[in-house]
């Protein structure tokens, strides 16, 4: 199990225990993380599990492949930590990883 | 359109003004009317065909296929029965040749804006492209809705909208002159940049990344274009609009630098894809289940008779939003609508693999 911390736009702060395996998104929708849409249920077609991933654990949590940055051009407000929840795998590097929900999901 | 409280008939639907209805041009008469070209809908095709039923379909996309075809053409589908692996636009086109036989009529980018029942209790069919229909039964096959663009989030934009901010083209001649800005990294905004920057008085292509999803060739075209010092390409994001009443002077951008510049924008042109509304569906007086329209699990008939609805938006105890569901809802919604189209006619039931009859209609005897 790895703990997610997931900060929704208006501060509240959810910590969720993940298995590893699942993806950041799964962890969000099952726990009902306001922001979290997840529309396309985890397919990478439709940007609305997007995340800013926290500075410190962007290392951690790798760069987007191409068709997640594609699908990133769909989303809005994005920076350069932002990445879609659902292409992100919970491993046991990422014990403690903090997410923050985008004001525009908020 | 009018407000659905004053346009709504005796029988709860949707009616037309006196006006609407003189602007019509084109009257299409037809069996049923299939609102949404989706898997379910093109499904239908072939389940109503059988049964001799001829069909039009509307969608607001301008292609078939729904979900299927804009939102993962090229991802496999795993639980479509028969096909261990399928892709959404594989699975499109295998469902096009399926209802090929029956010639079904497609109108393509045109969004049904609204039904009412006829005095004969046919109904009548509009598009928001002044497009009318008379059929004896309507389907109800719009999936999570119609698409429309996602509006980005500027603050503001909506005074905009339509007067200096569109999410379209419909004639270029509306952009002669202006300084125009293109935000997105698709085709549709790549397409645009080279079509209008002829007649622009100035072209900006904004994208958030120096990376472009678009067909290579137009890509190539658009940099030659940028170089030559034709068209300004930023990369960075819109945070605001200046203007008057609607008509815009300048776009707040914020390049990958983090600087804030005004550019001077008179039009502007978002692309950031599709996503799903209801649309008009909530306005045609049908009851409803949280925006899904309420049917019976033997006709998939809604609270209107003559009026069914399939797939996606349709709900009723137990329903799954999965494709083969749909597709058994089909099945049936057509035996119950042979009983709305030819109320004179028995309806056999028949298996394709042994049927003549069925194989003759398919083309195969
Ligand atoms: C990424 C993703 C993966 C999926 N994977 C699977 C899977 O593996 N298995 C599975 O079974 N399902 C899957 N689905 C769900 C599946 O795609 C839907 O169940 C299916 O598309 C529903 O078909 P439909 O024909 O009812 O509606 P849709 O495909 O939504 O089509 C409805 C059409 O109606 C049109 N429309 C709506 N309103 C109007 C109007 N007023 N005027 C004109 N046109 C209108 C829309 O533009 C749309 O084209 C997936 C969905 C997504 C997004």
């Amino acid at each position: 199990m790895a703990k997610i911390t997931y900060i929704a736009f208006d501060g509240t702060v959810y910590d969720i225990e993940a298995r590893e395996g699942t993806t950041v998104m799964e962890n969000a929708v099952r726990n009902s993380v306001p922001g979290i849409e997840a529309e396309c249920g985890g397919a990478c077609a439709c940007a609305t599990c997007h995340v800013y991933v926290d500075p410190d654990w962007v290392e951690a949590t790798g760069e987007p492949q191409p068709m997640e940055e594609d699908m990133l051009d769909f989303a809005q407000d994005v920076q350069p930590n932002s990445r879609l929840s659902c292409q992100i795998r919970v491993t046991a590097a990422l014990d403690g990883l903090i997410v923050r929900v985008p004001e525009s999901q908020g | 359109m009018q407000a659905p409280s004053e346009g709504l008939n005796h029988a709860g639907l949707f009616m037309f003004t006196e006006v609407q209805r003189s602007i019509m041009s084109e009257i299409i008469e037809t069996d049923v009317v299939i609102i949404g070209a989706g898997p379910v809908g093109l499904f239908a095709v072939f389940e109503l065909g059988l049964l001799d039923i001829r069909c039009h379909l509307i969608d607001i996309l301008d292609k078939p296929g729904g979900q299927c075809a804009e939102l993962y053409p090229e991802k496999p589908i795993y639980d479509i029965p028969g096909f261990p692996i399928i892709t959404g636009q594989g699975l499109t086109d295998n469902l096009l040749a399926q209802a090929k036989p029956f010639a079904p009529t497609f109108h393509l980018g045109e969004m049904v804006a609204g039904i009412e029942r006829l005095e004969d209790n046919r109904f009548r069919v509009i598009t928001d492209n002044d497009k009318a229909f008379i059929a004896k039964a309507i389907v109800i096959a719009a999936g999570g809705g119609s698409f429309q663009p996602k509006r980005p989030p500027v603050p503001g934009i909506d005074v905009y909208e339509g007067k200096s901010v569109h999410y379209s083209v419909r004639k270029m001649e509306a952009f002669r002159d202006h300084d125009i800005l293109i935000v997105g990294g698709g085709d549709s905004a790549l397409d645009w940049t080279l079509n209008l920057q002829p007649l622009a008085k100035s072209v900006t292509l904004m994208h958030r990344r120096d990376a472009f999803r678009a067909a290579p060739d137009s890509v190539n075209k658009m940099r030659a274009l940028a170089e030559a010092g034709q068209l300004k390409l930023v990369f960075g994001q819109v945070t605001g609009l200046e203007g008057d009443d609607g008509h815009m002077t300048h776009a707040v951008i914020v390049d990958n630098d983090n600087q804030e510049h005004r550019l001077p924008a008179t039009r502007m042109l978002p692309f950031f894809g599709l996503t799903m509304k209801l649309g008009p569906i909530a306005e045609w007086g049908l009851n409803l289940h949280e925006n899904l329209i309420k049917v019976d699990t033997e006709k998939f008939e809604t609270s209107e008779p003559g009026i069914f609805s399939i797939g996606d938006i349709n709900w009723y105890p137990g329903k799954l939003k999965l494709i083969l569901s749909g597709f058994h809802e089909a099945a049936l919604m057509a035996q119950a609508a042979s009983r709305v189209v030819n109320p004179d006619k028995k309806v056999l039931f028949q298996y394709t693999t042994s049927s003549t009859s069925l194989q003759k209609k398919l083309g195969v005897a």
